[in-house]
C-alpha cells in the first residue's frame, strides 16, 4: 500500500466513522454519468454562476450602493469634479483604482451573458430532445424559473452603476411600471421611493441582486442539480443503450477530473474575454441624468427580445372615462412574455396531452424523430429573433445603410409570419430526414464508386451500415395518434366535444412521421441493396 | 428477390449492445502513457506561468503603459497582462485536468441500471393510508369551525407583508400630472442656467432648458425628469398649428417636453432637414412642425407643448403650466 493509499484509507475511515457515509458515498462515487458534448451546457451556466458569486463578492468590497450626489476625484480625468451619484463615483473606483478591479467588473458582465447563453442554448438542447419529457416535468419548470430569473437578475446588475445607459434601462422599467392598470403609479412610487429616479432605488436592488436573488437562485440550483441526480441523467440513443440503463462514465474519477477541469476551463474562458473584450465601458456613458441619453441605447441581449417586442409594437392606448391603459406597453411588455413563458413551462404537459403518453422517458429522441415538437421550437424560436432583430434596428440601420422604418416594418411583419413559415418548413425537412434515414438503412450509403455489371448497367455501390448505426437509425418508438372516440356506440357525442376534437387533431398532427424500416422491411431487401 | 418471413408483424431491428471497447494508445503503449503524462505537466506549468504573469503585472506594472495591438486597438497593458495572466493560470489548470482524464484515466464505459421512480405498490397504499390517518387524527374534516377559523387567520395574516411593504414610498397624488412650469417661470439653459432670449437662438437651433430656480430651491433629478424642456426655433411658416398651439410659439420657436410621451426616455435626437424628434430608445418619431404628432413608433402621444411668451425684460418664460401630464401614461391619466 502506497503512502497515499493510507491517508485515503484513513481519511474516508475518519469520515465514515463520523456519518456513516460509506454506503451513499461509495454509491455516490460510482454514480454513472452519460457523455456527451451538448451536457456540458448545463454545467456551463453553473459555472458562470460560481464565478459570478466569486468576482461579485469582490465586487461588493468597493462598490457603494447609494444615490448620494458625490463629486468624483477618482483618477479618470474627463470626469473629475462632475456630480454623480456614489454608485456610479464607486463603479469608477473599482474600475480605475483598484488594481484588478476593472477586470473583475469584465468577468463579472462576460460570464453574466455566458450564464444566460448557457441557460438558453441548455434549455433548447433539453426542449429539442425531449429530455422534459415525464419524470423530468419538475426540472423543466424549475429551469424556466430560472431562466426568468436570470433575466430579472442581469437587469438589476447592470442597472447598478447607474451610468446614463443603464439609467435608461430604469427609466423604461419604470414606464412598464408605470403602466399596470389600476395600481400602476402606486407600484411605481413605493418601488422608487417617490417620484423617479428618487433616492432609493440603488439600495433597493442592491439588496435584491446580491442577497435575494443569489439565494433564491442557490435554492433552485441546488433543487435542479438533485433532481438530476435522483432521477439519473437522460442519454442519447444508441446500442445498448436502453430506457432501463444508463451508460458513461463512474463520477469518480473521470467526471470529476472533466467536470472540475471543465470549471476552470470557463473561469479561463471568462477571464480571457474580460481580458481583451472591453464591455460596458461605463465611464464612457457618463452619469445618470434624464434629459440625456445615448443613441444606439442598448439592453443586454436577454433583454433585447422584450425590447424589440416594444419597439414594435403599434402605437396603441385606450383613453376613456378619465382614464389611460397603454395597450403598446402593457401587450409587448408583460402580456406577450407572459404567455411565452407560462406556454414554456405548461409545455412538457400540453405534449403528453397531444400524445396521450404517460410513460418515463429516458432515452432522448433525436430531434427528427419528433418532427411537430422540433417545428414548435423552430417556430418560437424565430418569433423570438425577429424580435431580436427589432430590438437592435438602430444598429442594423446604421451598419447596414437601411432605415429604422423599413426594419420595423420588417419586425411587425415578420413576428407574425415567419414563425408559421418556420414550423412548416422545420417540420417538413424532419419528415425529409427521416425519409433519408430509412433509406439509409435499406439501401446503405452512397460510396459513389460506379461499377459496371456484365451485361453494361452501371450501378452505384451501397455500403451497408453497421448494425450499431442502423440500430441508432431505428430504435425510437413511433406511436400511432390517439383514437378519442367522438361519439359512444349509441351515437351520442363525447361531453368533451370540442376537447376531444381538438386532441384528436393535436395528436394526428403530432405524430405524423415516415414509417422507420422493420426487421421485415431489410430482410426483405436481402442481399439486393439497390 | 424472395423471403420466407410471411409475417405482418412490424419487428424492430436487434439492438447489437454495446459496441466492443477500443483501446486507447496510452492504455496499450507505456511510452503513449508516459507522453501523456507529460503533456498533462507542460499544460499545468504553462498554468503556473500564467499566475506568475498576473503577479508580476499586479505588482510591477505601471498603469500608464498602452501598448497597440491589432483588432483589440490601444489597451492598457497593465489591464490586458492581469487578465491574461489569470485566463492562463485558469484555463490550463482545466485544459490538464481534462487532459489527464481523456488519456489516462479508465475510458471504460459503465453501465447501471435505472429503476422506476415509482414506489412500490406497498409503500405508496402505506402512504396513502398515513397521510389519511394523520388528517382523521387532526379531525380537520370533522371540525369545521377549526377549518373555516384557521383560513380566515391565515388569510388575514398575509396581509402583513403587504401592509409593511406599504412605507416603501409616498402616495403619487397627483404628482404625475405636475411640473415646475408655471405662469411666467423662465426658461433657463442646462447646463448654465441663463436665461434665454429669442435672439439667442438661430432658425434651426435646437436647446435643452429648464424651468428657472426659486431662490434656495435646488434641482434634482426627479424634477429634471418632468421638468426637462426641448426648444427649438424653425421658419415660422413651416408650423402646421392650430390658433391656439400657433399662439403658443414665439416668432417660429417652439418647445415640447423632451421627456418621451412612450416610456419617459430623453427625446434627443432632432433632425434639421425633416424636422423630426426622434427617441433614441424605441425610435418613436415626433413631427415638430406638427405640435410633435407621432408619425411613426409605438408612441400613441404626441410630445406635450410648453407655452411660450415673453417676460417684460424680453427673456422667453412659459406662459402657462403645461396642460396635460408629461412623460409615460398611467392609469390616471385622463387622455381623451
Amino acid at each position: 500500500m502506497s503512502k497515499s493509499e493510507r491517508v485515503a484509507g484513513t481519511v474516508a475511515n475518519y469520515v465514515d466513522e463520523r456519518t456513516g457515509a460509506a454506503k451513499w458515498l461509495k454509491k455516490n462515487l460510482n454514480k454513472v454519468f452519460p457523455d456527451h458534448w451538448s451536457f456540458m451546457l448545463g454545467e456551463i451556466a453553473l459555472y458562470s454562476f460560481i464565478i459570478l458569486l466569486l468576482t461579485g463578492t469582490f465586487l461588493t468590497f468597493w462598490y457603494d450602493p447609494s444615490m448620494q450626489e458625490v463629486e468624483y476625484e477618482g483618477s479618470y480625468q474627463p470626469l473629475s469634479g462632475l456630480k454623480m451619484s456614489a454608485a456610479y463615483a464607486s463603479t469608477l473606483h473599482i474600475s480605475f483604482d483598484i488594481r484588478g478591479g476593472l477586470l473583475m467588473r469584465q468577468i463579472h458582465h462576460w460570464a453574466a451573458l455566458l450564464f444566460m447563453v448557457a441557460i438558453v442554448v441548455h434549455l433548447l438542447r433539453v426542449f429539442f430532445t425531449g429530455a422534459f419529457r415525464k419524470p423530468r416535468e419538475f426540472n423543466w419548470i424549475l429551469g424556466i424559473g430560472l431562466l426568468t430569473l436570470g433575466i430579472v437578475e442581469g437587469f438589476l446588475g447592470y442597472s447598478l452603476p447607474d451610468d446614463l445607459l443603464s439609467g435608461t434601462g430604469i427609466r423604461i422599467a419604470e414606464a412598464i411600471i408605470q403602466a399596470i392598470p389600476v395600481v400602476g403609479s402606486y407600484l411605481a412610487y413605493f418601488v422608487f421611493g417617490g417620484p423617479f429616479p428618487g433616492e432609493v432605488f440603488i439600495p433597493r436592488i442592491y439588496t435584491v441582486h446580491i442577497l435575494l436573488l443569489p439565494g433564491i437562485f442557490l435554492a433552485l440550483i441546488t433543487a435542479h442539480l438533485m433532481l438530476v441526480w435522483y432521477q439519473k441523467h437522460t442519454q442519447y440513443p444508441g446500442p445498448g443503450r436502453t430506457e432501463k440503463n444508463v451508460v458513461g462514465y463512474p463520477l469518480m474519477p473521470v467526471y470529476m477530473a472533466k467536470a472540475g477541469g471543465f470549471f476552470f476551463i470557463v473561469f479561463g474562458f471568462t477571464a480571457f474575454l474580460g481580458a481583451v473584450a472591453s464591455i460596458n465601458p461605463i465611464w464612457l456613458f457618463g452619469p445618470y441624468t434624464p434629459a440625456q441619453i445615448t443613441a444606439g441605447s442598448q439592453p443586454d441581449w436577454y433583454m433585447g427580445w422584450l425590447d424589440g417586442l416594444v419597439r414594435m409594437a403599434p402605437p396603441l392606448e385606450t383613453h376613456a372615462f378619465g382614464h389611460t391603459i397603454s395597450w403598446n406597453i402593457l401587450i409587448p411588455a408583460l402580456i406577450i412574455p407572459g404567455i411565452l413563458f407560462t406556454g414554456m413551462a405548461l409545455y412538457p404537459f400540453i405534449e403528453s396531452w397531444m400524445t396521450g403518453d404517460k410513460r418515463e422517458h429516458h432515452l432522448l429522441d433525436r430531434p427528427r424523430n419528433a418532427p411537430n415538437r422540433t417545428a414548435l421550437g423552430a417556430m418560437s424560436l424565430t418569433f423570438v429573433l425577429v424580435t431580436l432583430l427589432n430590438g437592435g434596428n438602430d444598429l442594423l440601420a446604421t451598419h447596414f445603410s437601411l432605415t429604422i422604418n423599413q426594419i420595423m416594418w420588417f419586425s411587425r411583419i415578420g413576428v407574425l409570419v415567419l414563425p408559421p413559415i418556420a414550423f412548416v418548413i422545420t417540420k417538413r425537412i424532419c419528415l425529409s430526414l427521416q425519409r433519408s434515414d430509412r433509406e439509409l438503412v435499406l439501401h446503405g450509403k452512397e460510396t459513389g464508386r460506379l461499377v459496371m455489371l456484365p451485361h453494361g448497367e452501371f450501378i452505384e455501390i451501397h455500403e451497408e451500415l453497421s448494425p450499431e448505426k442502423k440500430w441508432t437509425l431505428t430504435q425510437h418508438e413511433q406511436l400511432p395518434p390517439l383514437e378519442i372516440a367522438q361519439e359512444n356506440q349509441a351515437g351520442v357525442r363525447n361531453p368533451k366535444g370540442l376537447r376531444a376534437k381538438l386532441q384528436q387533431y393535436a395528436s394526428k398532427s403530432h405524430q405524423e412521421q415516415i414509417e422507420k424500416p422493420s426487421a421485415k422491411d431489410v430482410l426483405e431487401l436481402g442481399d439486393g441493396r439497390h | 428477390m424472395t423471403s420466407d418471413n410471411q409475417s405482418n408483424e412490424i419487428a424492430p431491428l436487434t439492438d447489437p449492445g454495446i459496441p466492443a471497447h477500443l483501446h486507447r494508445k496510452s492504455d496499450l503503449d507505456p511510452k503513449a502513457a508516459k507522453k501523456a503524462e507529460r503533456q498533462v505537466g507542460i499544460l499545468f506549468i504553462i498554468s503556473a506561468l500564467g499566475t506568475i504573469l498576473f503577479i508580476y503585472s499586479y505588482t510591477f506594472m505601471s498603469e500608464k503603459i498602452f501598448i497597440f495591438l491589432p483588432v483589440l486597438g490601444n489597451s492598457n497593458a497593465k489591464q490586458l497582462f492581469l487578465g491574461l495572466g489569470m485566463a492562463i493560470s485558469l484555463f490550463f489548470i482545466g485544459m490538464g485536468a481534462v487532459h489527464w482524464a481523456k488519456t489516462l484515466m479508465p475510458d471504460n464505459e459503465v453501465v447501471a441500471q435505472r429503476h422506476e421512480l415509482r414506489s412500490e405498490e406497498v409503500d405508496r397504499e402505506d402512504f396513502v393510508k398515513t397521510v389519511k390517518e394523520g388528517a382523521a387524527a387532526a379531525g380537520l374534516g370533522r371540525r369545521s369551525i377549526i377549518k373555516r377559523t384557521l383560513g380566515v387567520a391565515l388569510g388575514l395574516s398575509g396581509l402583513t407583508p403587504l401592509l409593511l411593504l406599504r412605507d416603501l414610498g409616498p402616495l403619487p397624488k397627483d404628482d404625475f400630472s405636475k411640473t415646475s412650469w408655471e405662469a411666467g417661470t423662465r426658461l433657463v439653459t442646462d447646463p448654465g442656467d441663463r436665461p434665454i432670449k429669442p435672439s439667442d437662438l438661430e432658425i434651426g437651433a435646437v436647446a435643452q432648458v429648464l424651468p428657472e430656480l426659486l431662490a434656495g430651491k435646488e434641482r434634482k433629478l426627479e424634477d429634471i425628469g418632468k421638468d426637462a424642456v426641448l426648444l427649438i426655433r424653425i421658419r415660422p411658416a413651416e408650423f402646421q398649428l392650430d390658433a391656439e398651439r400657433l399662439s403658443w410659439t414665439h416668432e417660429g420657436i417652439i418647445a415640447f417636453s423632451k421627456i418621451c410621451s412612450h416610456m419617459g426616455c430623453a427625446v434627443a435626437l432632432y433632425e434639421q432637414t425633416t424636422k423630426h424628434l426622434l427617441c433614441p430608445c424605441h425610435q418613436s418619431t415626433f413631427d415638430v412642425t406638427r405640435a410633435a404628432k407621432v408619425i411613426f413608433g409605438p408612441s400613441a402621444r404626441p410630445l406635450p407643448q410648453l407655452a411660450l411668451a415673453l417676460d417684460a425684460e424680453g427673456y422667453l418664460v412659459a406662459k402657462q403650466p403645461f396642460t396635460e401630464p408629461v412623460g409615460p401614461s398611467f392609469w390616471e391619466r385622463d387622455s381623451s
